[in-house]
């Protein structure tokens, strides 16, 4: 056969790129794979010439920390406070947005704008906004002049300061910064593919629906939520593949220590934890942390597929 | 239900720089009696859906008033009018099944409409037997025919007792066959329900069959109201009497010289209290009378034959048309030997109109 003649033309136009997927891609996973079943797996041994056994033992290491159940707390706890309020959120914006006519191009790309700004730098600026105080060895004093614009604000309605970030400060008000950052960080994105599948529908259901007797809310909720609800769907199940993910976003805000001063850590996701094990040279508990978190990603997101599979309707 | 239409004008105002504001209707004024089959009929963007979605309450009129029986709907919102609107591609809820989908404007009644969850399912399941797909009740409309949709649509129209009921060129996306089964059925279900309908359509032919009486819109201008078999008798211009018919009525330059109308130089009819002018002259296809001494003289190009009748397809200089096309009965021989044919013409098939201004020029034999 001809096509089978010009096969070899076609892996030689081929081969760039899956050269480059071999090296980068395939092998680190099958390496991946590989150092998390060996016992007590160091790239740095391995160059000095040890060997490792085979067995599970890094997995047990891994779930028996008590720090990797708290970073699967954190990021779990983020993840299920997030989606579905940025997904709401996005939904009512983009709804909003595609129903006004002036400034709409204007609005878009005010919305827009987070997407393409750097999340370190967003990050900086929420802890600034979130700050109780300007600097952390300042006196009491000091801790007033210098309070953030959130505590600026609740003070100047009556209410009184939260430290949100700095020493001293709860758990809960971390979580609660970190959700008003990542959903604000998440909105972008989501609000560009709702508008887009908001645009795509076909404006006589809009109209059926009034003749119809419709009100506003049952607008949203029988017509648009359904027609959109491929949208919805994937917007789902990406922000809690990227939740999972969450690691920058503390960053951003916390610094490296991946908490407040006072208590480092105390945020820590599992990326985090698995770049913490790559730092001290265990690379068979950063793979066998990122093949647990593979798993968890996975497991969701066949989740998300079976539960958006009965309610997307074509 | 009567429905009004006083002055209704919807002009669109035209959104490029130095471009003409659109007026999609200029000066709809007509009364529609209740309990008839109206078909409002003309070219592509002519007005026909601008007008519906002004009488249903999608668009609001730039002026005018319209009146359902006594009330004025003008400012109502459509929810308030009780009106059904069957759309011209249907716009079911793809999401919903065939039942969903036709419950759905009950569940939206509120206060004293409010209906039980009973009577809201009894009320479905009538409207559903009578436009027949009661067994098509718990399918998707992707799962349907576009004739199975149709009577989805027209169902979810129905079923919430509407004063009136509008039809959005509900045809059009048929094949044939099925066009003219489903016209007849929906003049079946506007007689059983007896609701004032409005039926929108561009082809002539279903205007004629279905409706109690036809408007004839052009550019937004009504042209003439009245019964289809009157308006095709009648007309009241040019373009009224080009848009009725098939085949399409025969138009032929011509001149009126003392009181004798000529075609070319056959002097085809008298014609009394015609003042002489140059003339526009309509003849419908069944108006030709095969006839060895006929005035008329037209050029055989071929003859085709359809059953019971024959169609002698001609030419004519003076012909606005590229053929002259006659209908005649089967039973005449037609001779095409000498390469010519012979006419004379039923008065009452021809018709004058002003060569300029293309109105209708009356006149007497
Ligand atoms: N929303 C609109 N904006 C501007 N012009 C419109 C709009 N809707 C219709 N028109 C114009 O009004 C005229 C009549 O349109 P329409 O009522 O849809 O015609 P029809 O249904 O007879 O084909 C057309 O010239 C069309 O371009
Ligand atoms: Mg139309």
């Amino acid at each position: 056969m001809v096509e089978s003649k010009k096969q070899w033309k076609a892996w030689l136009y081929l081969a760039p790129a899956l050269v480059l997927l071999a090296i980068f891609t395939v092998w680190p996973i099958f390496n991946t794979v590989r150092m998390a079943f060996l016992e007590n797996y160091s790239g740095l041994k391995a160059a000095g010439g040890e060997t490792f056994a085979f067995g599970i033992g890094n997995f047990k290491k891994v779930l028996e920390y008590k720090k990797f159940v708290n970073c699967l707390k954190t990021t779990a706890l983020l993840c299920v406070a997030t989606v579905p309020i940025s997904t709401l959120l996005a939904l009512l914006i983009s709804v909003a947005l595609n129903s006004i006519k002036p400034l709409q191009r204007l609005l878009q790309t005010i919305f827009f704008l987070p997407y393409v700004t750097n999340s370190i730098a967003i990050g900086m600026v929420f802890a600034a906004m979130f700050n109780i105080v300007g600097s952390f060895h300042g006196t009491q004093n000091e801790i007033i002049a210098t309070a953030g614009i959130v505590n600026n604000v609740i003070e100047f309605f009556g209410g009184t300061a939260v430290n949100w970030i700095n020493s001293g400060s709860s758990y809960a008000a971390n979580i609660t910064v970190m959700i008003i950052y990542i959903v604000w960080n998440a909105l972008p994105f989501k609000i560009l593919i709702l508008l887009g599948g908001l645009q795509s529908i076909n404006k006589q259901y809009y109209d059926a629906a009034k003749v119809d007797g419709s009100t506003r809310s049952r607008i949203l909720w029988r017509i648009t939520v359904p027609l959109l609800s491929p949208m919805l769907a994937y917007v789902i199940i990406t922000g809690f593949i990227g939740g999972f993910k969450e690691y920058t976003s503390i960053v951003g805000i916390f610094g490296a220590t991946m908490g407040p001063p006072d208590d480092g850590g105390r945020l820590n996701t599992m990326v985090g934890f698995i770049y913490d094990a790559l730092s001290t040279n265990s690379q068979g508990r950063a793979s066998a942390a990122a093949l647990i978190l593979f798993g968890i990603i996975l497991v969701v997101t066949l989740i998300n597929l079976a539960v958006s599979k009965k309610n997307t309707h074509y | 239900m009567k429905v009004v239409l006083e002055n209704l004008t919807k002009v669109f105002p035209n959104r490029t720089k130095g471009g003409e504001d659109v007026v999609a209707v200029n000066d709809f004024s007509f009364e529609i009696p209740d309990g008839k089959l109206v078909g409002l009929l003309g070219p592509s963007g002519c007005g026909k859906s601008t007008t519906l979605y002004m009488i249903c309450g999608l668009q609001k009129p730039s002026g005018g008033k319209i009146f359902f029986g006594e009330d004025d709907v003008t400012d109502l919102p459509p929810e308030h009018r009780g009106v059904g609107l069957v759309f011209q591609n249907y716009a079911l809820y793809p999401h919903m099944t065939v039942k969903q989908n036709i419950l759905y404007p009950l569940q939206n009644l509120k206060g004293e409409d409010k209906l039980s969850k009973e009577e809201m399912l009894k009320r479905t399941v009538e409207v559903a037997k009578l436009v027949q797909i009661d067994n098509l009740l718990d399918r998707k409309p992707s799962e349907l025919s576009g004739g199975q949709q149709q009577r989805v649509a027209i169902a979810r129209a129905l079923v919430k007792m509407p004063r009136v009921l509008l039809l959005d060129e509900p045809l059009s996306n048929l094949d044939a066959r099925l066009r003219l089964q489903t016209r007849e059925e929906i003049r079946r279900i506007q007689q059983e329900t007896g609701i004032t309908t409005i039926f929108v359509t561009h082809d002539q032919e279903e205007a004629m069959s279905i409706s109690d009486m036809i408007v004839v819109m052009k550019l937004g201008v009504v042209q003439q109201i009245g019964k289809p078999q009157n308006v095709y008798d009648d007309p009241a211009n040019l373009f009224v009497a080009k848009f009725l018919g098939t085949p399409p009525i025969n138009v032929f330059e011509g001149e009126v010289r003392g009181g004798m109308l000529f075609i070319g130089e056959d002097p085809v009819m008298a014609v009394r209290n015609v003042p002489d002018q140059k003339v526009s002259v309509g003849i419908r296809p069944e108006g030709f009378i095969l006839d060895e001494r006929g005035p008329l003289h037209c050029h055989i190009n071929g003859v085709e034959v359809m059953g019971r009748d024959v169609s002698i397809v001609a030419t004519n200089e003076a012909s606005l048309n590229p053929v002259v096309r006659s209908i005649i009965s089967a039973e005449n021989k037609v001779d095409t030997s000498s390469g010519t044919v012979r006419y004379s013409i039923k008065p009452h098939k021809l018709f004058l109109f002003h060569h300029e201004t293309e109105e209708r020029i009356p006149f007497e034999v």
